[in-house]
């Protein structure tokens, strides 16, 4: 490592958990997790990937909790391709098909400090209606070929998606050397603290609890 | 007694309705059920109260004695107000008809009044009720003693009821209200009554109370249609609601009931059985009032009560009941009073607008009033009635009275052209043709030797130089210098042209003229006409002199300035003691005749003053007249007046006098008469005045002409004083100087944007002056569009852009020579400080001692340069002619279009729009237009300036993060949009350092090498110019398709992002549910279709090659060695015995990719049968070739000999620095650093020979399309085992045997990667490529079954293999982007829907109609196919044996090196050239070969096509097939073979289509392959042609050249290269064996080269055993193991490679000679066929 005083990268830590996800027509679900990140970033320590237990619903809450640590550092030399957290939730079907039940991807934050996030989670849709039927049926969904595909806008356009639900995931963030390098991220103020997706969230939130 | 009964009989009813009504809920509104939950809440706070207060008490206690209190209380307040209610109770039912009359609303107003009175609160009862319910069975057994007790109270009641009663009667009429109010509620009893009836009627008999039950019941019925019950019941409860009585209400119950109870007790002594009836309900009640009076028996009791209710949840209350109905009618009038519906009837105007307003329509006014969106009448209508119910719906309307609406903004016609359908209607000579975009002939840029000069233009760029007349490094006395200078010149042309002599002579002539006309006609009299000329010429006089005076007194203030400056530089000199400039200004005295001068002066004022007298008095003439003219009009006014004033007076006597003075009198009207506008008193004009006319003009004279007698001043000004030497300049300016020197300029020249050349860079002189003197020669492809000349400012090594200057294009006739050098003036506006003398740019300056008076200088100057059309050699100018000029005019589309109108070119014509606007009459309010009507204001006022330009992005400076060129300047930038722009080399750069200073330049050297590389052509690498110039040609090609992908693979398609299955059909539902039942391990498994990874997912070891080996035919077997070479036949004789005990042949296979090799193990015989599998991981290698060096050379240099020791720690030093360098091509390899430090610390571990991987950032990618690109192949090459025992002699007969394992190579195959890749598996028999002589192997085989010995007689090895990639790769996809095409569309149409007919019916069958060509357009395959010469000589050759010639033709086409396209331009694009490209590229994959082959045959006479199909191991691939009188011929185009259709090893697969130059033929035979097709393509069941009769072929012409021309090959540079190939292979060889020393055998080296050339002639057929035999001879002594290779030349690097795999160069043996020689053979157009015999010799 460079000395502390000349750094030539900075690191950014995320620690939190996928909490949990609400998706009100689906149980026993499990997530998988993956970060997608520009050429200048490369993840240090922790897990780049993983996959959570599969969680039901309770009679009480209809919430799915998983609670699924997540631990990385990252470091990079250029803030372009912040690293993406993308999150793909799995579960069986009628008829005990491993299906996707939603993608969903949110940039790690950038100040550091206590986040929550709300995922809104969307599969892709078949292309015809027969398709939907046999998908259906034979539970082969349409899946994205990588789930990264929802971390990227490139392409996009060919598609259509349905949305599903929301996974939330709580993030602590701190990052090193970040200021040092001339970048500042701003104060993190609590009002920071904020979902990605405000829109949905306060909504989201009260549905959830 | 009767009201009494009455009451106590009305009472019972209505507690019973109650009970009913509340204990059932029949008949009340969802409100009821409110109350009462909200009258608990009213209960239960005094409760809690009470709670609260006896909390240190008992609670029963004390809850009981404030129970009482209460009570007690209340009894007293409301005794009097129930006993009210009784007397109207007993009124009888007459009361009941004003009851009727009244309404439910007036009732609920009055009730509201005296809500106490009125209430019949439902509440207490329904509580007690309730509660009591659950209570009764308990308390029973209290019965006796409640009736004891209630006996006494209501003897007490009784006698009070009655007295108030009688109290009640006499009130009641002066009580109205609560008289109406007792009927209200009565009804609301009649009412329950009614309902409970069937109950109560049958149980009471009392016929009292049926007669008023009659009654009541009739009025009940005229009741019930008038008021609405819910209503009723409504008010009838709501009114508990009311505040601050919740408590007295309660009170109020409470005490009714009581008294109801104690009627009732009263009548329960009168007839027992109602008593009985009514128990339960008394019981309640009793129980009530038992723990209200003895609440000592019971006090826990009466607590949970308390309890209980507060516990109680609304819930208990709520009842479901049917929904009510409400009648049509009412629900109307309900809803009318709800709803509002806007009427569709015409609003009157008049509500619209303001009250005493006018409707005022603008339109009328002449304002514009944009059309209004059409609304049909009544929507509009009802809008309107709908506002007018707002507040403030007035503001809605206009003046008008209509509602406000914007335009319609729909456009009248559709602004785009109309698309006319092509069927039908149109006239057909109308109709659109469409044609293809012509190529251009400069389209093509790539085409190799397409250059020809001829056509092309010239234009000369002449820069002569340039002059600042601003510079930043100006002093000041430079700023004054050049303005002297600017003066002067400005003085010199004004000397030049001299104006003020022209308009002095013309004045002069113009005054004898009219001297003249006025003395000769002035006696006459003047006639009209000339007075008329008269006048003209003293206009004309006036206006010249007028100009005169102007130039005079400009050339006076010229001079004047001139000498200001001077002056001023010359105090400026002496101010600095120092000159800077050379400038010196004389003036020349010119000195004139005093007296002359004097008099022409005064004459001259003379003339003029008489002039100007004559004009003045014209124009007091004409100004008199006006005058006169005036005054009568005043005067007849002024009579009029007075005529009227007169009128005034006599009305007005007494009034003021008249003095007839006109002022008073006016003052007079003034002041007492409305004031009246009438004409001033007009003033005479003056005379002029002569004298000051005079005075005016001497002064003018003396102003701007030189005064009589004066010198006249010659300025004259010159260059040549001295500079004062740097050395006794102050220091700022000897700064400057220095300045001054170390600047440069140069000019670059833009030709449409794109630099051209750039002048050499001159230094700036001081006088700031460079001379450039250069003429460009620009030969032009593109239209000029615009020429630019760059000034560009160089301080040391930067430069900066000073100035641009536009030089307009000349016209055609404009050429060399006779155009003159012209002048453009630049100028920029950087701002420039120095902190020395240098005045700068853009910074003000003032030459006054106090400061002011400051000019801002901005850097300018003028460039002298020239433009011009070059000529030609015979004096033909070298201009492009004017139609190919841009620019073209368009054609008048409408009128409403001001574009289409006037074309695009006529927008910069302000006449042309000013004429379309008022023809179109535009309207100028309209606010569409009001560009176009503010254009023609400006326009019309006259300046105005069109611009020549538009933008695109106007901000986007604003937006720029840095400027371009900082970008460029830094580092990180540079790196970073070269990786967004996927430039090769950093296509996958991870970390691009933070800071600039951690990017080193070398991140750049190899790309900047690779442009360089461009240009430059590197021989040495290639040995040969020719294919020098090729590759970097191919490269260029390369660049550019690789360009299209990176774009086209940005496009997406669903499939590249969502996995979808396929809908199944029914057939493969069928199979999966067939599936359900199979066994899940069947006993003969079959291979399943694998998964397929995509690539992004990969990382480095995840990719293996897997190669089974299963078997090989025919392989050679050893000969018997015979030390003499008469001892063969010896040798023969002891054969059958030689047989047995001799082994044939130990075949093993040896599988070489990247370097990585791996055998199998050895097997027997010529048969043999491995049946193994190979691993072999794939990596993405980036071979540096010095590190492998250096790491081989370390290994031997360690163990074996001192000196090589001490050159491998020297490279290994190399090494290090390499490793040590921060950004060195091995930083990734650390990991060996440590291990190269112990090497050279002398440990004796690690052996380094792998060849070493590069850094993983640019290649490490695993895409498609990096996969396609790797070159690599895999090599399978089969080698005999042969051991030899050595060591042990016999003399010394020692126990020990040594034995010695060689490897002899037999034969390879060569794989290419990116067939492998391409096809995911090859499966099949490969023919094994042997050398055509195989010293020490004989083909001949011992056995003798027939299949051996036919298979052995057809000459060939084979190896079946079966390879493939695992995990399966995705192959990369073939190029979605339709690439443009000048075929016509209905052929790419059919073509499109033939090859997906073909698709459909057999996929596995390739089919190509069309191909993309070199330039990447659509070409339509036959197009390819046309005879073609082949080179003559071969002609020559065989002029009797056609045969013989046909081979040779094959030969040399299998003789041009493959090259896939793939690997060239790394997608599946296969890109087809020409035959003449091809030859020129001398590189093209199978089907380039194909066609150039099938062209010669086709040259020849033969009959061919072109096979489309696939085979082993190229997979898909072009063969060729020929017909002959012996039959059918496939002809591989790559190898020169060919083969009988019938040939079993035919390595054809399938035939997909036939291509000739007519037609494409599509294999629609069951079996593909060509062992069972019928090849007659006239079957029309068996092969589809493209063309048909319902689609002829519309005579295509073809793409190839008519002929083919071919360069003899230079013989002498064969032999060159024949040698350099062979000084490389020996040093190679050398190389590869660093431990052991290599010996060649020099005499064996050339007998081996005498027998290739024999090879050569002999196309490499098996010539003969003999010169096997006579190298036996000739070497007797030797055990030689030998093969001659045999190669097309393309570059150095695969001959290497090819004796590489060999690995002749392995033999280890101590006494092992090598032998080698090349051979070069060469053939027409540089095709050259490159021979290599390698033999190791090893002494017996």
């Amino acid at each position: 490592m460079e000395t502390s005083g000349n750094p030539s990268v900075f690191l950014l830590t995320v620690n939190g958990q996928i909490e949990g996800a609400n998706f009100p027509d689906y149980d026993n679900l499990y997530c998988k997790y993956c970060y997608v990140y520009g050429h200048d970033w490369a993840p240090t320590t922790g897990l780049e990937e993983g996959i959570t237990q599969i969680t039901s619903k309770s009679i009480q809450s209809h919430r799915l909790i998983w609670n699924f640590p997540l631990e990385t550092t990252f470091k990079s030399t250029n803030p372009s391709g912040w690293p993406q957290l993308v999150v793909s939730v799995y579960g069986p079907d009628v008829f005990g098909n491993d299906v996707v039940r939603g993608y969903g991807a949110t940039h790690i934050p950038f100040t550091p400090g206590q986040h929550t996030r709300t995922i809104p989670m969307f599969v892709p849709e078949p292309t015809w209606r027969l398709q939907k039927f046999t998908g259906w049926l034979l539970g082969r969904r349409p899946e994205y070929t990588d789930p990264k595909v929802v971390a990227q806008g490139e392409g996009r356009e060919v598609t259509r998606v349905q949305s599903q639900g929301f996974v939330t995931v709580s993030f602590h963030t701190m990052t090193k050397d970040m200021k040092k390098m001339g970048y500042d991220t701003g104060p993190s103020t609590p009002s920071a603290v904020q979902s990605a997706t405000s829109g949905w969230s306060t909504e989201v939130q009260s549905y959830a609890k | 007694m009767a009201s009494s009964s009455e009451i106590r009989e009305k009472l019972r009813k209505k507690r019973r309705g109650l009970q009913d009504s509340l204990v059932k809920n029949k008949n009340d509104d969802d409100a009821q059920a409110l109350v009462p939950s909200a009258k608990f809440k009213v209960d239960k706070q005094p409760t809690a109260m009470k709670k609260a207060e006896g909390n240190d008490e008992d609670p029963g206690e004390t809850l009981r004695r404030t129970l009482r209190a209460q009570r007690q209380r209340r009894k007293k307040t409301l005794l009097e107000q129930s006993l009210v209610q009784e007397s109207h109770d007993a009124e009888d039912a007459e009361d009941v008809s004003i009851a009727q009359r009244c309404s439910a609303n007036e009732g609920s107003s009055h009730r509201a009044d005296d809500s106490v009175i009125s209430t019949r609160p439902p509440t207490g009862s329904q509580r007690d009720l309730s509660v009591r319910s659950e209570h009764s069975s308990s308390s029973k057994h209290l019965d006796t003693f409640v009736t004891k007790h209630l006996q006494e109270k209501l003897k007490a009641a009784r006698s009070k009821g009655e007295s108030l009663q009688q109290q009640e009667a006499a009130a009641a009429f002066t009580k109205p209200v609560s008289r109406l109010q007792r009927l209200k509620n009565r009804d609301a009893v009649t009412r329950f009554d009614r309902e409970v009836d069937p109950v109560s009627a049958g149980r009471h008999e009392d016929p009292l109370s049926l007669r008023s039950r009659v009654k009541f019941r009739e009025a009940a019925r005229r009741v019930g249609k008038d008021l609405p019950t819910a209503e009723e019941a409504y008010n009838f409860f709501t009114f508990n609601h009311e505040p601050a009585q919740p408590s007295q209400l309660d009170r109020i119950s409470r005490k009714r009931q009581k008294r109801r109870e104690k009627v009732e007790e009263d009548r329960d002594e009168d007839g027992q059985e109602e008593a009985e009836v009514e128990e339960d309900a008394e019981a309640e009640e009793d129980n009530q009032d038992q723990n209200e009076y003895q609440s000592e028996e019971a006090p826990l009791v009466r607590n949970e009560d308390d309890l209980f209710i507060i516990d109680h949840s609304p819930q208990d209350f709520v009842e479901v009941r049917k929904a009510e109905y409400v009648a049509y009618r009412k629900r109307i009038q309900r809803d009318r009073e709800l709803l509002f519906t806007p009427s569709f009837q015409t609003v009157p105007t008049s509500i619209k607008l303001p009250e005493n307003m006018k409707p005022r329509f603008l339109e009328d006014e002449g304002l514009y009033v944009g059309e209004r969106p059409p609304i049909s009448l009544t929507n509009e209508n009802i809008l309107e009635n709908r506002i007018l119910k707002m507040a403030e719906g007035n503001k809605w309307f206009g003046d008008d009275g209509k509602i406000i609406a914007l335009p319609d903004p729909i456009k009248e016609s559709s602004t785009r052209p109309p698309l006319f359908h092509m069927e039908g209607e149109l006239d057909p000579a109308l109709q659109t043709v469409h044609r293809k975009p012509l190529k251009s002939k400069y389209a093509n840029m790539y085409i190799a030797g397409a250059a020809d000069p001829e056509g092309d233009y010239q234009l000369d760029v002449d820069v002569s130089g340039l002059i600042f007349s601003h510079h930043p490094l100006f002093s000041r006395e430079h700023v004054l210098a050049s303005r002297l200078a600017q003066l002067y010149d400005q003085y010199l042309s004004r000397q030049h042209n001299n104006l003020t002599g022209h308009l002095t002579d013309k004045l002069n002539g113009l005054r004898n003229a009219l001297r003249n006309m006025v003395k000769t006609h002035g006696e006459q009299g003047s006639s009209e006409a000339l007075q008329q000329r008269i006048s003209e010429y003293s206009l004309e006089v006036r206006n010249t002199r007028q100009l005169r005076d102007t130039e005079q007194e400009k050339d006076r203030t010229l001079l004047k300035s001139i000498i200001k400056v001077w002056k001023e530089v010359k105090s400026l000199r002496e101010f600095q003691k120092f000159t800077n400039t050379p400038f010196k200004l004389y003036l020349r005295r010119e000195n004139v005749d005093r007296v002359l001068d004097e008099r022409e002066y005064e004459g001259e004022i003379l003339a003029e003053v008489l002039e100007m007298e004559a004009e003045s008095e014209e124009e007091y003439q004409t100004k008199l007249a006006e005058y006169k003219k005036q005054l009568e009009d005043w005067k007849l006014w002024k009579k009029k007046q007075k005529a009227k004033r007169k009128k005034k007076k006599k009305k007005k006597k007494g009034q003021a006098q008249d003095d007839t003075e006109e002022e008073e009198d006016q003052d007079g009207s003034e002041s007492d008469e409305p004031f009246e506008e009438g004409p001033v008193k007009p003033k005479p004009p003056d005379r002029p005045d002569v004298d000051s006319m005079e005075q005016w003009v001497r002064e003018k004279a003396s102003r701007i002409r030189r005064k009589p007698g004066e010198p006249i001043l010659i300025p004259e000004l010159s260059a040549s004083g001295s500079i004062t030497s740097s050395e006794l300049c102050p220091r700022a300016e000897i700064a400057r100087r220095e300045d001054v020197s170390r600047r440069s300029l140069f000019i670059k020249i833009l030709y449409n944007y794109k630099e051209v050349s750039r002048t050499d860079s001159r230094s700036l002189s001081t006088d700031f002056r460079v001379h450039l003197g250069q003429i460009f020669n620009l030969k032009i492809l593109n239209c000029p569009q615009s020429i630019n000349l760059q000034v560009f400012e160089e301080i040391g090594s930067s430069c900066s852009l000073l100035a641009q200057v536009f030089v307009p294009v000349p016209d055609p006739s404009v050429v060399t020579g006779s155009a003159p050098m012209e002048e453009f003036e630049f100028s920029s506006n950087q701002r420039v400080m120095f902190d020395h003398e240098g005045v700068g740019s853009d910074v003000p300056l003032s030459f006054e001692p106090d400061g002011s008076d400051k000019l801002t200088l901005l850097t300018s100057g003028k460039l002298s340069c020239c433009v011009s059309w070059g000529i030609g050699e015979e004096g033909v100018p070298l201009a492009p002619p004017v139609s190919q000029q841009p620019g073209a005019t368009h054609s008048g589309r409408g009128h409403l279009d001001a574009v289409s109108y006037i074309g695009a070119s006529g927008l910069y014509d302000m006449k042309k729009i000013g004429e379309w606007a008022t023809q179109s009459r535009l309207d100028p309010n309209d606010p569409k237009n009001t560009s176009i009507m503010q254009l023609l204001k400006v326009a019309s006022s006259g300046e105005v300036t069109a611009p020549d330009y538009f933008r695109l992005e106007h901000l986007q400076e604003e937006f720029n993060f840095v400027t371009d060129e900082e970008i460029e300047r830094s580092k990180r930038f540079r790196l970073l949009s070269l990786r967004n722009q996927e430039a090769p080399e950093f296509r996958n750069y991870k970390f691009v350092p933070l800071l600039e200073r951690e990017i080193s330049d070398k991140v750049f050297q190899d790309y900047e090498k690779r442009l360089k590389d461009r240009e430059i052509i590197d021989t040495r690498e290639h040995l040969d110019p020719h294919r020098a110039l090729v590759a970097k040609y191919l490269q260029k090609i390369r660049e550019s398709v690789i360009n299209r992908f990176i774009l086209t693979k940005h496009y997406y398609q669903l499939s590249d992002l969502v996995i979808e299955e396929e809908i199944p059909s029914i057939g493969i539902l069928g199979i999966n549910l067939f599936k359900l039942a199979e066994s899940k391990r069947p006993l003969k498994p079959q291979r399943k279709e694998r998964k397929k990874v995509t690539a992004q997912n990969l990382s480095d070891g995840d990719i293996k090659l897997l190669i089974n080996v299963i078997r090989a035919h025919n392989i050679p077997i050893r000969k018997p060695q015979s030390n003499k070479p008469g001892q063969s036949s010896q040798s023969a004789i002891q054969g059958s015995d030689w047989y047995l005990n001799q082994v044939q042949v130990r075949p093993f296979v040896e599988v070489s990719f990247q370097r990585t090799v791996l055998q199998t193990t050895t097997a027997d015989g010529p048969n043999p049968s491995w049946n193994e599998e190979l691993q072999l991981p794939f990596r993405r290698l980036r071979y540096i070739e010095p590190t492998v060096a250096v790491l081989t050379c370390c290994k031997p240099a360690r163990r074996y000999n001192a000196r090589c020791s001490v050159l491998a720690s020297s490279l290994v030093d190399i090494f290090l620095g390499w490793f040590t360098a921060p950004d060195g091509p091995l930083n990734k390899l650390q990991p060996l650093k440590h291990l190269l430090l112990s090497r050279r610390a002398g440990s004796q571990d690690a052996v380094l020979h792998k060849p070493v991987e590069g850094p993983q950032a640019p290649n490490g990618d695993y895409s498609t399309a990096s996969l396609q690109s790797v070159k690599e192949e895999v090599f399978i090459n089969i080698f005999d085992e042969v051991l030899y025992e050595t060591g042990p002699s016999d003399k010394e007969r020692t126990t020990s045997i040594h034995t010695q394992i060689e490897k002899h190579w037999l034969g390879s195959v060569k794989i290419p990667f990116s067939t492998i890749y391409s096809q995911s598996k090859i499966d099949g028999a490969f023919k094994v490529n042997t050398p055509a002589v195989l010293l020490g192997y004989s083909r001949e085989h011992g056995s003798n079954s027939v299949y051996d010995h036919w298979r052995s007689t057809h000459g060939g090895m084979f190896i079946r293999l079966f390879i493939t990639i695992e995990p399966q790769l995705v192959p990369g996809e073939s190029v979605r982007e339709k690439f443009d095409s000048q075929e016509d569309e209905r052929l790419l149409q059919a073509s499109e829907r033939f090859v997906k007919d073909a698709a459909q019916s057999y996929p596995d069958r390739p089919c190509i109609t069309t191909v993309t060509d070199l330039s990447g357009k659509t070409v339509f395959i036959t197009r390819y196919i046309r005879p073609l010469n082949p080179p003559q000589e071969f002609l020559d050759a065989f002029p009797n044996n056609p045969q013989e010639a046909t081979t040779l033709v094959a030969r040399f086409v299998s003789l041009i090196p493959s090259l896939p396209d793939q690997v060239s331009f790394s997608g599946t694009c296969d890109l087809w050239s020409t035959c003449d490209q091809f030859l020129t590229l001398l590189a093209g994959d199978e089907e380039e070969h194909a066609v150039l082959l099938c062209n010669y045959f086709l040259f020849l006479g033969k009959e061919a096509w072109l096979i489309i199909g696939t085979a082993i191991p190229e997979g898909p691939t072009a063969y060729v097939l020929t017909h002959e009188q012996s039959g059918y011929f496939i002809w591989n185009p790559s190898s020169g073979q060919f083969y009988d259709k019938d040939d079993t090893f035919c390595p054809l697969q399938t035939v997909g289509c036939l291509v000739n130059s007519d037609n494409v033929w599509y294999n629609i035979q069951e079996n593909p392959s060509p062992l069972s097709t019928h090849f007659d393509i006239t079957k029309a069941n068996m092969w589809k042609p493209f063309f048909s009769r319902s689609f002829s072929h519309p005579g295509l012409s073809s793409v190839q050249p008519e002929e083919l021309i071919y360069r003899h090959t230079d013989r002498a540079a064969a032999a060159e290269l024949q040698d350099r190939v062979e000084k490389i292979l020996k040093e190679k060889i050398m190389e590869w064996r660093p431990r052991h020393p290599t010996r060649w055998n020099r005499y064996c080296n050339s007998t081996l080269k005498q027998f290739l050339p024999k090879l050569e002639l002999g196309r490499g057929q098996d010539v003969a055993e003999g010169h096997r035999l006579e190298l036996q001879n000739l070497l007797g002594d030797y055990r030689i193991a030998g093969f001659p290779l045999h190669l097309p030349f393309s570059e150095i690097r695969p001959i290497i490679e090819a004796v590489h795999s060999t690995g002749v160069h392995n033999i280890h043996s101590s006494n092992v000679e090598f032998a080698l020689a090349v051979y070069v053979h060469p053939y027409p157009n540089n095709v050259l066929s490159v021979w290599v015999y390698l033999a190791s010799l090893v002494r017996t």
